[in-house]
């Protein structure tokens, strides 16, 4: 039967998009084989111990936890052809706002509740002030990033708050068959994640915005609904990371979180994220954020000072970008018809 | 007999998969149109690349003012002489008149730019180009399409251009816009300066052309018919091997109950007081310039703009004003005029593109079905002949006419009972427009009403059962296609610009 027939031709070129994120993916798995070995030429002595490896991996990966999670919201942000600046600053609000003597009063639950509550609460502000207030991402962000900061310093009064919560201090540093809970409340995050961005018609909407938002407008889809359901998204990965870097630091401060904007925007941009949107993908998100997280940590066995460490980083940005670029410009080029 | 200014000789151009030029053979001589015809994907657009100096070919000569030449770029092959307006124009939308004219040449004065030289220099290219009204420091953004290209063209003539390449620049045009453009092309081809013209328009070519190559599958498989006395016939199987012309299937089945009701609607600048039915099974073909409001009319309709008065009632209800999602639910599709930025999303596959409004129903609690896409998605892509078949190609992919398919493709899954057109087949090739055409007539004869829109008169005609024209915003004729001719709708559509007193 015919129809059948268009659904298992066989495969040309074009069967090279989906390999794309694949062969990404293989270039950041290469890097952390790098920086583990120059870990390991920089420090034999520590790599030689394989309990001392492995811990350090589950430390790695614990360092990248909350990041993580909030990179997985800023990634369906770029994907659906936005940005979102306020992360850190939403963090740093949730944390504060769920630290107070007053939400602490209502226990674990209310903590929780209402980090992910008032998160999420702010991404939907986001997304209104920018689907139907018609603001562009960047500048209603940037606003947010501001606003957000100057009330988490407001409620806290610029002091510490410290997490009196056992249950949410416990949360760090318990470890289920050896892996910490917080690398299991990633690896949870980024699996739903790359479901609901792959699998859903939530997803579907994302990618097609993203790629086209006049298009899809035009095919009937709800723009403007699911600009607001993006950066309310965005929002609630904040709150739960509020909540991991509460358990993790057992306190919270309206400093907190400061440049994890950067970082997602940047661990997704590595991770082959299209920041003109339509593209990208939670698995790439993922092991950019991994890499920074290795590398952060070589720097900290290596003894070398951050400043050192953050160079390093922009200039990993800047290649990884530089590789996408040359070869999106070959797709293009492969694209247009002759 | 003039000279020969551009000689091109066995060139070949390749992409990974794909020979897009097969040996190539053209002679431009000085002061002549030269039409260049070919269906999509026959490798115009590649030509041009080569010319202007985009691609590079990897055989054969190109002989430029009798020496070989090599373009390294873009830039070179303006300085030798060699302009080209793209299809899709290539100006900066935010700068001015005269900062587009002269982009990258811009005339200065210790590296500071010289803005009154430039803009009395744009000025005079203006003013041999027929159109002094054009405000020189008007943004570019803020003209019509006509105003664009007439900048692009006043670009070409600042490099000094001995020969400039037009890739269908008639497309974006209405039809009193092309009698100018063609009164510009005969005062340059006065000057000496030759000019490419590529066009899907038979007529056109009669019109302003003096000799016709024709390419093929990356071959020149005609080179210097006579572009006024060859036959049609012999154009048209040139370029597609067999001999079809404009064919319109027989009509079928009458028009049932009215579907879609128009009153009385308006919106400022745009359409005033427009009152239309539409019935099932009955196609609509609205006649009209670009700028008449037709366009406009469709969308608003659809839905993608509110009108300031007036209501849009669809099978007995009134559409909420201004939702498209409320429209689709109710039954109504749009093809709308610019595929690639209105309708595609070029770098996903062709399947996600067909079920780009009905995904959420394959869906099962929110999960998507990709199975049940691609199935249906394929049922289309056989049923309208898409070329390539594979679904999981990259819409971009596709030639114009396929990735048109695509879009009215999307229409005919789920319950579409009314189709809006908006120039279905612009920059779509013959074979793919009669195939448009019988889907089309198909769908009318399942009893889905079809609203189109269209520059070309004869296809309005040929397609619609009832015809209403457009200017100026306005309604002014409804009637019957068969008690109208080409001459009378274009009388009509045209009255108004040259004699303003006749309505």
């Amino acid at each position: 039967m015919t129809a059948q027939t268009s659904v298992v031709e066989r495969g040309g070129w074009w069967r090279t998009i989906p390999t794309e994120s694949l062969w990404r993916n293989l270039g950041l798995v290469g890097v952390l084989v790098v920086l583990f070995v120059i870990g390991a030429i920089i420090r034999p002595d520590l790599y030689g111990d394989s309990d001392w490896v492995v811990n350090n991996m589950l430390v790695i990966l614990q360092q990248a936890a909350a990041i993580g999670v909030v990179t997985v919201g800023v990634t369906f942000v770029i994907i659906g052809g936005g940005i979102d600046l306020s992360v850190g600053a939403l963090i740093a609000l949730a944390g504060v706002w769920s630290t107070t003597l007053a939400t602490q009063s209502y226990g674990a639950g209310g903590m929780i509740f209402a980090a992910i509550a008032v998160g999420t609460i702010a991404g939907a502000l986001n997304g209104l002030l920018i689907a139907y207030g018609r603001l562009v991402p960047f500048i209603a962000t940037l606003a947010m990033l501001v606003a957000a900061r100057g009330l988490a310093a407001q409620i806290s009064g610029k002091q510490t708050q410290v997490s009196g919560n056992q249950f949410i201090n416990g949360i760090a540093t318990t470890r289920v068959a050896g892996i910490p809970m917080l690398v299991i409340i990633l690896a949870v995050a980024a699996a739903l994640g790359w479901v609901l961005l792959n699998r859903t018609t939530f997803g579907r909407r994302t990618v097609a915005i993203g790629s086209n938002a006049e298009a899809a407008r035009l095919a009937g889809i709800n723009v403007r609904r699911h600009t607001l359901l993006l950066y309310a998204l965005s929002g609630l990965c904040c709150g739960i990371g509020a909540i991991m870097l509460t358990s993790l630091a057992t306190s919270a401060q309206a400093a907190a979180a400061e440049l994890y904007e950067l970082d997602a925007i940047a661990a997704a941009i590595i991770g082959g994220t299209l920041l003109s949107g339509g593209r990208g993908t939670i698995v790439g998100s993922m092991f950019g954020v991994i890499v920074f997280s290795a590398i952060t940590n070589l720097f900290a066995i290596a003894n070398l000072p951050t400043e050192v460490q953050n160079m390093v980083k922009g200039g990993i940005i800047v290649l990884a970008v530089l590789i996408q670029q040359i070869r999106f410009r070959s797709l293009t080029a492969l694209f247009r018809k002759p | 007999m003039s000279e020969t200014v551009l000689e091109l000789d066995g060139v070949v151009k390749e992409f990974p998969g794909v020979r897009a030029l097969d040996g190539v053979h053209l002679q431009v001589r000085a002061g002549e149109v030269h039409c260049l015809l070919g269906q999509n994907g026959a490798g115009k657009s590649t030509l041009i690349k080569v010319l202007a100096g985009v691609h590079k070919p990897d055989a054969g000569t190109v002989t430029w003012q009798g020496s070989p030449v090599s373009f390294a770029n873009p830039q070179a092959a303006m300085k030798a002489g060699i302009a080209t307006i793209y299809q899709e124009l290539d100006l900066v939308d935010h700068l001015s008149v005269a900062e587009n004219v002269f982009l990258g040449q811009e005339p200065s004065r210790f590296g500071f730019v010289h803005r009154r030289t430039a803009a009395s220099r744009t000025r005079t290219v203006l003013q041999r180009l027929g159109h002094p009204e054009i405000p020189v420091h008007r943004l570019v953004e803020a003209l019509p399409s006509a105003g664009k290209q007439i900048v692009s063209m006043a670009r070409a003539l600042s490099h000094e251009a001995k020969l400039i390449i037009m890739d269908e620049p008639s497309a974006v045009l209405a039809h009193d816009e092309v009698a100018n453009l063609f009164r510009i092309i005969r005062e340059l081809t006065a000057e000496g300066i030759a000019v490419v013209y590529i066009s899907h328009r038979l007529e056109e070519i009669r019109e302003i052309g003096d000799r016709v190559t024709v390419l093929k599958d990356g071959r020149t498989s005609a080179v210097d018919l006579p572009a006024r006395t060859t036959p049609t016939r012999d154009l048209v199987s040139k370029m597609t091997g067999r001999s079809i012309e404009y064919v319109f299937p027989p009509r079928e089945g009458t028009p049932g109950e009215v579907l879609l009701q128009v009153s009385g609607l308006s919106r400022a600048q745009e359409f005033h007081d427009v009152s239309f039915t539409v019935r099932t099974g009955e196609i609509v073909g609205i006649a009209g310039l670009v700028g008449s409001g037709r366009s406009e009319l469709l969308e608003t309709v659809y839905g993608a703009r509110t009108p300031e008065s007036g209501t849009v009632s669809f099978a007995g209800r009134n559409l909420p004003a201004g939702s498209v999602a409320a429209a689709v639910r109710a039954g109504l599709g749009l093809a709308p005029e610019e595929r690639k930025s209105q309708a595609l999303l070029l770098a996903e596959p062709v399947y996600r593109n067909i079920t780009l409004t009905t995904f959420g129903r394959y869906a099962h609690g929110g999960f998507t079905d990709a199975g049940r896409e691609q199935a249906e998605a394929s049922r289309i892509a056989d049923a309208l002949e898409l070329r390539p078949r594979d679904v999981r190609r990259p819409a971009g992919t596709l030639s114009g006419g396929n990735q048109q398919k695509v879009v009215v493709g999307r229409w005919l899954l789920g319950d579409t009972r009314l189709l809006l057109l908006d120039e279905p087949t612009r920059g779509v090739d013959v074979g793919a427009r009669a195939e448009l055409y019988q889907v089309i007539r198909d769908l009318a004869r399942r009893g889905v009403g079809v609203l189109l829109v269209s520059s070309e008169v004869p296809e309005v005609l040929g397609l619609a059962d009832r015809v209403l024209v457009m200017r100026e915003g306005r309604l002014i004729k409804q009637a019957p296609a068969g008690e109208l001719t080409e001459d009378d709708v274009l009388d009509l559509v045209m009255a108004g610009s040259l004699s303003p007193t006749s309505s």
